[in-house]
């Protein structure tokens, strides 16, 4: 009895056009619809209000309308897998890439993906990052077939469009200029204690993504070869923004 | 069945507590305003990391925690989440809260977590189930939890038990406490055409752990009668507290909790929220001392 009228009450809270479940009064001996709105609205306004607060820039950069419309239809397909609200929206930014009515805004999706990344780096574990001291002391000769563990904190993000000065440009009150636009590959990190969005120089982030995807160091140099690529120099800049938790030898090296 | 005890939760202070918002973070450490506990979300603290622990941190330092759940979903039909269980009690090894409540509501369903208190009909089906989820929770959690009386906007018609004695019911056979929510009250009072103030009269108060006071919204249902929103975006309207004073007559002080937590104001807004309610609170007290010496 009680799982059956549990489950008939869940149903037609989440459709919209379901009937007053059975059973459902008021004080008056009635039902009344408008009084189970209060809950259908309750749940897809705190759903659609976790995404808001999770994607500021994202509800900027289109208009609350469209945003509260998009997030009601993302909240329709997708509940929450927990009730650790601050990861809901974690497959928002991959909806959003596949979202019709936000085509016109193609960068839209990579932005969301550095939203999402801020929070997961917000909350991340505070696993000390690899120092430059534990890289220093690494003998030369394994330092090529070396592997970096990701930090916890960190995620990378390759965007065709400047998704990071799209982001950047949105922070403070009046929309600042834009540094750029070009195609960005953005790190999240939590270096310390505060969440830092960093947009790579180009040489860089090939080298960044080639460790990210769990590539050699020496390797990874290799792909990002080019005259004015300064390996210890970017390697130094990441490994400072806190980017990895640690080094593990390439098991099959020789 | 009485739950062992492995990690007896001090009781809150009878002062005004505040719920505890990361815009205040800052404020609270720098200026270290008199209060008497914070309040968090359990479900907030669940990260592995960051900033939010190194501030729970530092504040649980200096001030009593209140834990308070609002996702455990103890009014399901179905099983607890082993895994949230888990998690309460980590966060509740880690901090030592003096309190730890949850709600007479539910929040999963086979289609997720739906973030929202949601109602459940009164019967002896229902009052077998939450029983057995409180029993559980206590004993993985290791100690008493508050249970708090939910605001609800319709009722069921399967219900045979009364609100109160269903709480009462659940305290009986748990040997768990209970937070009164003095708003809902008001809130589910107006609803269903009751009068809040009997509310407050056959409650028991003596097995009343917490006091919970936030604003409500205003609205009409379908047939244009009242309908009030348990909203937490507000100032305490001034017929909650008026029944809140009364509450305390018959309960004597108890931790008081103003929640805020949407539109939340800036820290001095909801400090002088609080400091409104330790006057009560101190005129509880001071009332029922004036009444000791005089008999």
């Amino acid at each position: 009895m009680f799982e059956a009228t549990q489950a008939a009450f869940a149903r037609a809270l989440l459709d919209p056009r379901a009937a007053l479940p059975d059973g459902v009064t008021t004080a008056r001996g009635a039902g009344d619809p408008a009084r189970f709105a209060v809950y259908r609205n309750n749940v897809f306004v705190s759903l659609t209000g976790g995404l808001a607060k999770r994607f500021p820039i994202v509800r900027r950069l289109v208009d609350e309308e469209f945003f509260a419309g998009m997030a009601r239809v993302y909240a329709g397909l997708n509940k929450p897998s927990s009730p650790l609200m601050f990861r809901y929206g974690d497959g928002f930014a991959d909806f959003i890439a596949g979202f019709g009515p936000a085509d016109g805004l193609p960068y839209l999706a990579d932005v969301a993906r550095i939203e999402a990344a801020w929070t997961v780096a917000y909350h991340a574990s505070d696993d000390s990052p690899l120092g430059i001291d534990e890289l220093a002391a690494l003998a030369p000769e394994l330092l090529s077939d070396a592997k970096l563990a990701i930090h916890p904190a960190a995620t990378i993000i390759r965007s065709r469009f400047p998704a990071g000065s799209i982001w950047e440009a949105h922070q403070g009150n009046v929309v600042a200029p834009m540094r750029s636009t070009n195609a960005e590959t953005v790190l999240v990190v939590r270096p310390r204690q505060e969440v830092c969005v960093r947009i790579l120089p180009e040489h860089d982030a090939t080298f960044a993504e080639a460790l990210f995807s769990g590539e050699t160091l020496g390797r990874a140099a290799g792909r990002a070869y080019q005259p004015d690529f300064d390996f210890g120099a970017a390697l130094v800049g990441l490994v400072s923004l806190g980017a990895f938790a640690g080094i593990a030898q390439e098991e099959e090296a020789t | 069945m009485t739950p062992k005890m492995t990690s007896q939760t001090d009781r809150l202070p009878p002062r005004a507590g505040l719920g505890l918002k990361p815009e205040h973070y800052a404020d609270i450490l720098d200026s270290r305003p008199d209060v008497g506990f914070f309040e968090v979300h359990a479900e907030n603290y669940m990260g592995d990391g960051g900033a939010p622990h190194r501030y729970l941190e530092a504040i649980t330092e200096r001030y009593p925690l209140s834990l308070h759940g609002v996702g455990l979903s103890i009014g399901a039909a179905g099983p607890l989440d082993k895994a949230h269980l888990a998690r309460l009690k980590k966060l509740i090894e880690r901090y030592r809260p003096h309190s730890f409540s949850e709600h007479l509501a539910w929040s999963t369903h086979d289609e997720g977590f739906l973030n929202d208190l949601l109602p459940l009909p009164y019967t002896d089906e229902t009052l077998e189930r939450v029983a057995a989820h409180v029993d559980e929770a206590q004993e993985v959690l290791g100690c008493r939890m508050l249970l708090e009386n939910p605001s609800t906007y319709i009722l069921f018609q399967e219900s045979t038990i009364d609100e109160i004695d269903f709480l009462a019911a659940v305290a009986t056979r748990t040997g768990c406490g209970l937070l009164l929510d003095v708003n809902n009250v008001m809130v589910s009072a107006v609803n269903h055409k009751l009068d809040p103030l009997a509310y407050i009269d056959r409650f028991p108060v003596d097995l009343v752990g917490e006091i919970h006071l936030g604003g409500y919204d205003e609205t009409v249902d379908g047939v244009g009668d009242r309908l009030l929103i348990d909203a937490h975006g507000s100032a305490v309207k001034s017929d909650v507290f008026l029944l809140y004073e009364h509450t305390l007559s018959r309960s004597g002080p108890v931790a008081t909790l103003v929640e805020w937590d949407n539109d939340v104001p800036d820290f001095a807004n909801l400090f002088a929220e609080g400091q409104r309610v330790d006057a009560a609170l101190t005129a509880e007290t001071a009332r029922r001392n004036l009444r000791h010496r005089a008999a």
